[in-house]
């Protein structure tokens, strides 16, 4: 079986979790232009540059290169290393990371120039959507082959997220991006009205129920156990939380759409599966800080382990507050609002991003060879600096997000609107500055951790870990 | 049961049992994976065991059970479903036992909404439209009605943009009389001045231009002006008037009073003639209702009446 020469296949992890700095910092950047034109308009310099094609770059850029790009490092760490093999064909994983990188640069180009098929988290055009689907195929190939020649008789945990994932964004993408190409740069949907919309939204809420939740829980069940010394706490939470959790999840996209020419019954069943929801989300944040039980003390002195706890609590937050926004009446409220927007970046800032950083901490030095970061406090200060940015962008969209929604719903006792809503949006301007604010606080800890990723790399090499054979324990007593 | 899938086009009808069974049996599945994997007697506390054998990567799980009020959350989630489908519309099949719907929730708050509001609007529509703008109540809810439905293309200030016309200039393209205003609101108007680019060469435009802007002392070339002239007795006059003055029955403007609803630069007064112009005001009698049409024309008048001058 194991060989002594074999090595795990680091190269391709090492280039992915240092381009999910890189990304990081281009898609935060690019938020926060965004964030600025709100509160000064006339930084909308060019059309280039204007609001409504920086959008989806920022969109784009976060969640599909920053998140995307740490998805790819961390599965294929993950998988070959709870495998105990090397990754399965090594020149396929070596073409996903060329072919990502080719289509994030094709859409910071396409997007600008205004290039768009229109629809949410799935803009870019059809030659750029055939070049996903390709990477995507080759990334399950890498993924399920490495899993499928591996030396643990039974399948860790993280790995079941990462396979649903995988499984389930190609189904998302090709259904949802099926389209008829009229020239190299133009699609129509090869659906219409009210389908059109559904079939959107259903790959909207499962673009982040798959590739924003399953594939980061599966980074947190490798990394807090790890990072944190400790078994997870129950397999039967993982079990039955994970089949739940992707199973309800495909439900959950008509509560994008309530009180719209969607169907009454599709918008209920929507606001019920999100609903459901709950349980199945909540089960994966207990396992992760209940898997800290015994262990809480490291959590004063450990501040990768201090990113990953806290994006759990970000994550429990978040999935609390999505089924509530799910509720009919709540969404009359809060639909079109911040409040939104403050629900999404707690997910995004707090959760996807901070287990993110958290496994790029872990993962670097041994990547390299080193035993740990060039600095631990740098580490500390990006945590603080970061868990501040989230707290001044989330309260302040909270606040202005309530506030638009009983602004546009006053009415005057003669039933005129108490606010026309050239009045909302004044009111709204000091939070979006304090928003602003809060996206420069989180863009800025983004370059400490560039900084301090740059000198623990500087003049290494990337490491030929050895892969160890498989031990099957004895039944150990707690 | 199926108005309401056949009027959406979301699905076919045939499929909506399949579609009703699914739903209920996925909630069903929820219930099973629970009930499963519950809590048998005597597990979890102190001496709880790793699971199974396997390590990876050193890794292992303990096997606690599932936490009570975790798994007491997912049934309460669950069941609470089950109710809410046999009472609102969710199983397709069946509108649910309490009869709701999106558009009976409409109906119901549009009926109380009209009951509510009807008689402050219907009181106002006993008066003409000029006593109405005396009233200084009526004109607190008209120029609310503005801030809604009108700011978007006159201006918070009434003052307009290119294209969308001053309301407080004193100069009006169909009337300023409390009823000419209350009937371009209601049924809105078409400001159509046609293309004459291709009629007329293009030194042909520029003169006209310079000739139209002579009307009100504005030319710089008079002697282009005096070219224009002939043109304009005979293709322009018949809706602009022999004088210039225009004619508040088509809408044509006056173009002696120095107001430029497209500027008033040689270039933009030669692009109307050569391109011509669309201007739409869209007729609100179906949107807002006559009662508060009537309102709004009031504030309008009011506005126009002690602001004019002013500009």
């Amino acid at each position: 079986m194991g060989n002594d020469r074999e090595v795990y296949n680091y190269g391709v992890v090492y280039k992915f979790a240092l381009m999910t700095v890189v990304w990081g910092i281009v898609g935060m950047l690019v938020g926060v232009i965004i964030a600025s034109q709100l509160v000064w308009p006339q930084l909308n310099l060019h059309e280039f540059l204007s609001y409504g094609r920086l959008r989806p770059l920022h969109t784009n850029a976060v969640i599909f290169a920053f998140g995307g790009c740490a998805l790819f490092a961390t599965s294929y760490y993950v998988v070959q290393r709870t495998c105990h093999v090397p990754l399965f064909a090594p020149k396929i994983a070596e073409f996903t990371f060329w072919g990502w990188q080719l289509i994030i640069v094709l859409a910071a180009v396409t997007l600008p120039l205004g290039f768009t098929s229109g629809k949410e988290y799935a803009e870019l055009e059809w030659p750029i959507d055939i070049l996903i689907a390709v990477v995507w195929v080759a990334y399950a190939v890498v993924f399920f082959g490495t899993l499928i020649k591996r030396r643990t008789s039974h399948i860790y945990v993280a790995n079941w997220f990462f396979g649903a994932f995988i499984l389930t964004v190609a189904i998302l993408h090709i259904v949802n991006s099926a389209e008829m190409p009229v020239s190299l740069t133009k699609s129509y949907s090869a659906y219409a009205g009210v389908q059109d919309a559904m079939i959107q939204w259903w790959y909207g809420h499962n673009a982040v129920g798959f590739f924003l939740t399953a594939g980061f829980l599966g980074i947190m069940y490798y990394f807090v156990p790890k990072q944190a010394e400790r078994p997870v706490y129950s397999y039967r939470l993982s079990l039955v939380h994970f089949w739940a959790l992707i199973f309800t999840y495909m439900w959950a996209g008509p509560h994008h759409l309530h009180y719209t020419a969607l169907p009454d019954w599709t918008q209920s069943i929507g606001m019920l599966f999100s609903l459901v929801l709950l349980a199945p989300s909540w089960g994966g944040m207990i396992n992760g800080i209940m898997t800290l039980s015994g262990a809480w003390h490291k959590l004063r002195d450990d501040p990768i382990l201090k990113f990953l706890v806290t994006s759990l609590s970000f994550y429990g937050m978040s999935t609390f507050e999505g089924p509530m926004m799910s509720i009919k009446t709540v969404n009359a409220l809060s639909h079109y609002t911040d409040w939104t927007v403050g629900h999404v970046h707690s997910g995004a800032l707090g959760w996807v991003a901070f287990v993110s950083i958290g496994a790029i901490y872990y993962m670097i030095p041994r990547l390299v060879g080193k035993e740990k970061m060039y600095s631990t406090k740098l580490i500390e200060i990006h945590f603080w600096t970061a868990t501040l940015a989230i707290v001044l962008y989330i309260a302040s969209m909270w606040i202005s997000g309530v506030m638009q929604g009983l602004m546009w719903r006053a009415v005057n006792v003669d039933g005129t609107l108490t606010y026309s809503f050239v009045e909302s949006v004044k009111s709204s301007y000091p939070f979006w500055a304090i928003r602003f604010l809060g996206g420069v606080l989180y863009l800025g800890s983004m370059f400490i951790m560039a900084y301090n990723v740059f000198m623990t790399v500087r003049g290494s090499k990337v490491s030929n870990a050895v892969v160890p054979p498989p031990v099957t324990g004895a039944v150990a007593a707690a | 049961m199926t108005d309401d899938i056949l009027k959406s086009g979301l699905i076919s009808a045939g499929w909506a049992w399949y579609v009703a069974i699914f739903t209920m049996a996925s909630l069903v599945f929820c219930l099973w994976i629970l009930r499963a994997n519950r809590t048998q007697k005597g597990e979890g506390g102190k001496d709880v065991k790793l699971h199974g054998t396997n390590q990876w990567d050193g890794l292992r799980e303990w096997d606690n059970p599932l936490p009570k009020w975790w798994s007491n959350l997912f049934y309460i989630t669950v069941f609470f479903s089950i109710g809410y489908l046999l009472l609102y519309p969710g199983l397709i099949v069946t509108p649910g036992a309490l009869n709701w719907s999106t558009d009976s929730l409409h109906r119901a708050e549009v009926q109380d909404a009209k009951k509510q509001f009807d008689p402050i609007f219907d009181a106002y529509m006993k008066q003409d439209v000029k006593t109405v703008a005396a009233d200084k109540g009526a004109l607190q809810i008209g120029g609310r009605l503005y801030q809604t439905y009108c700011v978007q293309c006159h201006g918070t200030d009434m003052r307009g943009s290119k294209g969308f016309p001053n309301l407080v200039d004193n100069d009006w393209l169909y009337g300023g009389t409390p009823e000419a205003i209350k009937t371009s609101i209601l049924d809105g108007r078409n400001g159509m001045m046609p293309a004459f680019g291709e009629q007329l060469k293009p030194d042909q435009v520029t003169d006209v231009a310079q000739y139209a802007l002579s009307l009100s002392g504005r030319s710089s070339a008079p002697d282009a002006a005096k070219r224009g002239e002939e043109t304009f007795k005979t293709t322009c006059a018949a809706c602009h008037g022999p004088d210039g003055k225009g004619n508040p029955a088509l809408g044509a403007p006056n173009l002696t009073d120095n107001v430029w609803l497209y500027g008033g630069s040689v270039a933009a007064v030669a692009e109307s003639i050569g391109k011509g112009r669309q201007g739409k005001m869209p007729a609100h009698k179906d949107l807002l209702g006559e009662p508060r049409v009537h309102l709004l024309a009031a504030y309008v008048f009011a506005q126009s009446q002690s602001q004019a001058g002013s500009k």
